[in-house]
């Protein structure tokens, strides 16, 4: 990736994530994770009033960073992120992380990238931003 | 409004003792297959993706220092606030080096700022926690700060 070939206004390759009950459980061990709301749906539904089991809102970061990486490949690195989860998503849902680069910095070989999880509403509910730098 | 009072705002400067982890090339895979990472170098724990950080510090306790929830104690680092329904008001990063195995990490939580607003449905308290992450040499690896909105 050369910082000339890159433009405002671009977007970033889509990437679908549907976290499944197993992947939910390989995230929380992986972390040490143990609330009840990410695996006991009795629990879930009937304690905390949500209608199923609740995907982690750092695991939507995380799919956020690998849009953004996946995308920069060995040609940068990470330079600042930042994510909000403002609504919950649910294990069966399909959750659609999209970016689109909101400035490129050339007297520095950065470039800044707008982020967002979308879900089957078409409601963003996990926004966020990055930077990268581009080794020159 | 003021609802922070002299001693709430007291708090702002708090820190929690720090925590070290040692990060291992098998934690990092088994990260990397949780979260269907797709390249290489975080497949094959050569190095770490960006939100590893995220689970590295959590506390491991027994089962009978876990809440009801799951959950462990709070840490007390945000003072019990006078707004008790509280959300995640977002993350933000910066990025100083990768993180790799065999990295002894260092994080430091500090409060450091307490505020309030007033919101369309009322007044909002913002709590500001600082975590700051180095290597047991003192190079920075990341700075990240975490607002908790009460209302």
């Amino acid at each position: 990736m050369k910082l000339s070939r890159v433009h405002v206004g671009d977007p970033l390759p889509e990437r679908a994530f549907k976290p499944d009950e197993v992947q939910l459980f390989m995230y929380n061990a992986a972390i040490w994770n143990h609330h009840r709301i990410h695996y006991d749906h009795p629990y879930t539904t009937g304690e905390e009033g949500h209608p199923g089991i609740v995907i982690d809102g750092p695991l939507q970061g995380d799919f956020l960073t690998q849009l953004v990486l996946e995308w920069v490949g060995t040609d940068g690195v990470l330079s600042g992120f930042e994510y909000s989860n403002r609504k919950a998503a649910y294990i069966g849902e399909t959750l659609r992380a999209r970016g689109r680069i909101t400035e490129v910095r050339e007297a520095d070989g950065e470039v800044d990238v707008e982020l967002a999880i979308v879900n089957e509403a078409g409601e963003v509910i996990t926004p966020g931003k990055a930077s990268v730098r581009l080794h020159q | 409004m003021a609802l922070l009072t002299p001693e709430l705002n007291a708090a702002v400067g708090r820190q929690l003792p720090p925590v070290s982890a040692e990060v291992t090339r098998r934690e990092i895979c088994k990260y990397s297959a949780a979260t269907g990472q797709r390249l290489q170098r975080f497949i094959d724990g050569d190095e770490a993706p960006p939100m590893f950080l995220f689970g590295l510090f959590l506390p491991i306790l027994p089962r009978e220092q876990l809440g009801h929830d799951g959950l462990p104690p709070d840490t007390g680092l945000v003072p019990e606030l006078p707004l008790k329904r509280v959300m995640a008001g977002g993350t933000q990063q910066t990025w100083f080096r990768g993180i790799y195995p065999g990295d002894v990490l260092v994080s430091r939580q500090t409060l450091v700022d307490l505020f309030e607003k007033e919101g369309a449905q009322g007044p909002l308290i913002f709590a500001v926690v600082e975590n700051r992450v180095e290597t047991e040499a003192g190079e920075p690896v990341m700075t990240e700060h975490s607002t908790r909105i009460a209302r």
